[in-house]
C-alpha cells in the first residue's frame, strides 16, 4: 500500500496533523505563534548543520530547535528585552546563519524551495516510520503533562501554588514543540509549519466547549486539511505544502461562516439540553 | 512522647527584593491547622508577596520559607484572566489542578451559590461570579491550607458576609488553615484568629474586635452590623514620613523600619491606639489610603 507515493504522502501528513492539532491548541492559548515561527526558521540552520556534519536531518533540526528553545528560556530570565524581541532576534539570526552556512557549502546541491515549502510527495517509508513513532511518543508525553501544562496555561502562579510544577511542564512542552517541528519540516516546509499548528486549532475553537475537545477537533481539522490539500494538489497540479495550508484556511473560513455557526449551534444546543437534563434529575 | 504537629507554613525573617526595592522584608509568619490569619495593609505593602512567598511562588531573597511536606493548597489569586481563546467551562475549571471528585465540585458550587453556572464559560462570568467560582475551585480541593487573596472583591455586601460565613464554615468542617488577604484596612472577618498588618514589613499584629461590641462602631456601621465582620485596631510604634524615613515612638528617625534597626522589640508595642477612621471603616471602600495616610496618630 505504501508503494504509492501519494498514499505515503497522505499517511505521513495525517501523522503530522494528528500531533500538530493538540500542540497547536497550546500555541494558540499561550499566544506562542511567533515561537513556532522561530523554531521553524531555526530548522534551516539545523538542515545546514546536518549537511556539514553528515548526520540525519530530522535529528539535527530537533537538536537545533531544542537549543533555540533553551536559549529563549535562558534569555528570558536574564535579558532586559521583551519576549517578542528576543524571538525575533533568535528567529532571524538562525535563519540567516543557516542560509550563509548553506552558501559556504558549495558541494551541497540542495533544493531550497523544497526546504521552505516542503516536499511531502518525496517522503520515504523511513520518514513515515519516524513521523508516526515520534508522533505517538509526543502525544503520549503530552497526555502525561496535560493537566499541569493546561493549569499553567490558565495561571502559572496558581499551578505553582497547587503543586503542578509549571516550569517542568513548560520545559517538556518546548521539547515536544521542537520534536514536532523536526518531524514536519519535510511535509509542509519551514515557512508553513506554524500554519499547521495554528489554523486547525483556530478552526476547532469555534466548536469546542472544553480544552480536550478542542485538541481532538484540531487534530481532526488538520487531518481533513491534509487529505483535501493533497487531493486538490493532485487534481490541479499545485505545490503540495501550500495546498494543504490553503485547505486548512478554507476549513477555517467555513467554520467562521454561517455554516459553521449552524453546526456550532447544533453542538451547543445538544449540550444545553444535556445539562438541563442533568440539573433536573 | 507526643510530638507537636508541625506548622502548615512558617516564614522566618522572609523578604523579597525586585529591581532593587524590597517588596516585603523581615516577615515572620507561622500558621497552624484550623487557624485563620488575615493580612491587611495599604496598596503595595507586600500582602500578596507575603502570600506568594508562603506558597513557594516567590522564593525568599532573605530569610526562609517552609511548607509542611505534602501540603495541599487551595489558592485564590488576586487576579486571573482567562484568555478568550481558551474554551473553559466552570465544570472544567473546577478540575484544573486535579484531585476533585464530582461530588466535591457540586458541593462547593452549591456552597458558593453558583451551581447554575456549571456549564457556563468562565470568560462570560461577571466579576463576582468568577470570584465565587475561584473560591469554589479552591475549597473543592479540600485543602490543608486555603490562601485567599482578596476573595470578596467584586462581591456585594450581603455576598461578602455570606462568603465570610462560608470560609469559617469550611475551616470548621475540614479544619484547614486559612490565610486571607483583606481588601479593607480595618474591617476583617470576625472569625479571624490573628490579624497581621503589613507595610513592607510586619507593622503590628493582634486580634480583631467585634463590631457589635462597641457603641461607637455600631453607630459607624449603622444597620450594616453583622457578626461576620470585625474591626482591627492598629497599634503602630512608628510613623512613615513623607520622605521615606521612619519616626519611631521614642522620637528617633531612621531610614527604614526593617526588623534589624533596633527599634522593634518583639511584641512590645509602645505606640498609640487609633480606632478605625470613618472612611476606612466603609466595607465597600476598597481604595486604600496610600503609605502616607497609614500613620499612627
Amino acid at each position: 500500500m505504501l508503494d504509492d507515493f501519494f498514499t505515503r504522502a497522505i499517511v505521513a501528513g495525517l501523522g503530522v496533523a494528528l500531533v500538530a492539532g493538540p500542540l497547536g491548541c497550546f500555541i494558540v492559548w499561550r499566544r506562542l505563534a511567533y515561537f513556532g515561527d522561530t523554531l521553524s526558521h531555526a530548522a534551516l540552520l539545523g538542515v545546514a548543520l546536518a549537511f556539514l556534519f553528515e548526520v540525519n536531518i530530522t535529528l539535527a533540526v530537533f537538536a537545533v530547535s531544542v537549543m533555540i528553545a533553551l536559549a529563549l528560556l535562558l534569555l528570558q530570565k536574564r535579558a532586559t528585552l521583551s519576549s517578542d524581541a528576543l524571538l525575533g532576534l533568535l528567529s532571524h539570526s538562525a535563519l540567516a546563519l543557516g542560509l550563509v552556512a548553506l552558501a559556504f557549502m558549495t558541494w551541497v546541491r540542495m533544493d531550497l524551495m523544497g526546504l521552505l515549502f516542503g516536499d511531502i510527495l518525496a517522503v520515504s517509508k523511513a520518514d513515515i516510520a519516524i513521523i508516526w513513532a515520534g508522533g505517538i511518543a509526543v502525544l503520549a508525553v503530552l497526555a502525561l503533562i496535560w493537566r499541569p501544562l493546561f493549569a499553567a496555561t490558565v495561571s502559572a502562579e496558581l499551578a505553582e501554588a497547587e503543586d503542578m510544577h509549571p516550569d517542568r511542564a513548560n520545559l517538556v512542552f518546548m521539547i515536544l514543540m521542537a520534536t514536532v517541528i523536526a518531524m514536519s519540516i519535510k511535509i509542509v516546509g519551514v515557512l508553513l509549519i506554524t500554519a499547521m499548528l495554528i489554523i486547525p486549532a483556530a478552526t476547532a475553537r469555534r466548536f469546542a466547549s472544553g480544552p480536550e475537545q478542542m485538541a481532538v477537533f484540531a487534530a481532526l481539522a488538520g487531518m481533513a486539511s491534509i487529505v483535501l490539500g493533497l487531493e486538490s494538489s493532485l487534481r490541479w497540479d499545485t505545490p503540495s505544502g501550500p495546498s494543504i495550508v490553503v485547505a486548512a484556511l478554507v476549513l477555517f473560513l467555513l467554520a467562521m461562516s454561517p455554516v459553521g455557526g449552524w453546526i456550532g449551534r447544533l453542538a451547543r444546543g445538544r449540550k444545553q439540553l444535556s445539562s438541563t437534563e442533568r440539573s433536573s434529575s | 512522647m507526643l510530638q507537636p504537629e508541625p506548622p502548615l507554613i512558617s516564614l522566618e525573617r522572609a523578604g523579597a527584593i525586585r529591581g532593587g526595592r524590597w517588596l516585603v522584608r523581615g516577615v515572620d509568619l507561622t500558621m497552624h491547622k484550623g487557624e485563620i490569619v488575615t493580612l491587611i495593609g495599604p496598596n503595595g505593602s507586600g500582602k500578596s508577596t507575603t502570600a506568594k512567598i508562603a506558597l513557594g511562588i516567590i522564593k525568599p531573597d532573605e530569610g526562609s520559607a517552609h511548607r509542611k511536606a505534602g501540603l495541599r493548597v487551595g489558592y485564590v489569586p488576586q487576579k486571573l484572566s482567562v484568555d478568550w481563546t481558551l474554551p473553559l467551562t466552570v465544570a472544567r475549571f473546577m478540575r484544573l489542578t486535579g484531585g476533585v471528585s464530582q461530588e466535591a465540585a457540586d458541593q462547593a458550587l452549591k456552597a458558593t451559590g453558583i451551581s447554575h453556572l456549571l456549564a457556563s464559560e468562565v470568560r462570560n462570568l461577571s466579576g463576582g461570579e468568577f470570584q465565587r467560582a475561584m473560591l469554589a475551585r479552591a475549597i473543592a480541593r479540600k485543602p490543608d491550607l486555603l490562601v485567599l487573596d482578596e476573595p470578596v472583591q467584586g462581591v456585594d455586601y450581603s455576598g461578602e458576609i455570606a462568603l465570610y460565613n462560608l470560609i469559617k464554615q469550611i475551616r470548621d468542617d475540614i479544619g484547614c488553615g486559612v490565610l486571607l488577604i483583606s481588601h479593607d484596612l480595618h474591617v476583617v472577618m470576625a472569625a479571624t484568629d490573628r490579624v497581621i498588618c503589613l507595610n513592607g514589613h510586619v507593622c503590628c499584629q493582634g486580634t480583631p474586635v467585634a463590631v457589635a461590641s462597641s457603641e461607637e462602631y455600631r453607630r459607624m456601621f449603622g444597620d450594616r452590623v453583622d457578626p461576620a465582620l470585625a474591626v482591627y485596631e492598629h497599634v503602630h510604634d512608628h510613623t512613615h514620613l513623607p520622605d521615606g524615613t521612619v519616626r519611631h515612638a521614642d522620637g528617633s528617625i531612621t531610614d527604614s523600619c526593617h526588623p534589624d534597626d533596633g527599634h522593634h522589640h518583639g511584641d512590645h508595642h509602645h505606640g498609640n491606639h487609633h480606632p478605625a477612621p470613618l472612611s476606612g471603616a466603609d466595607a465597600g471602600d476598597s481604595a486604600n489610603p496610600g503609605e502616607g495616610a497609614h500613620n499612627a496618630r
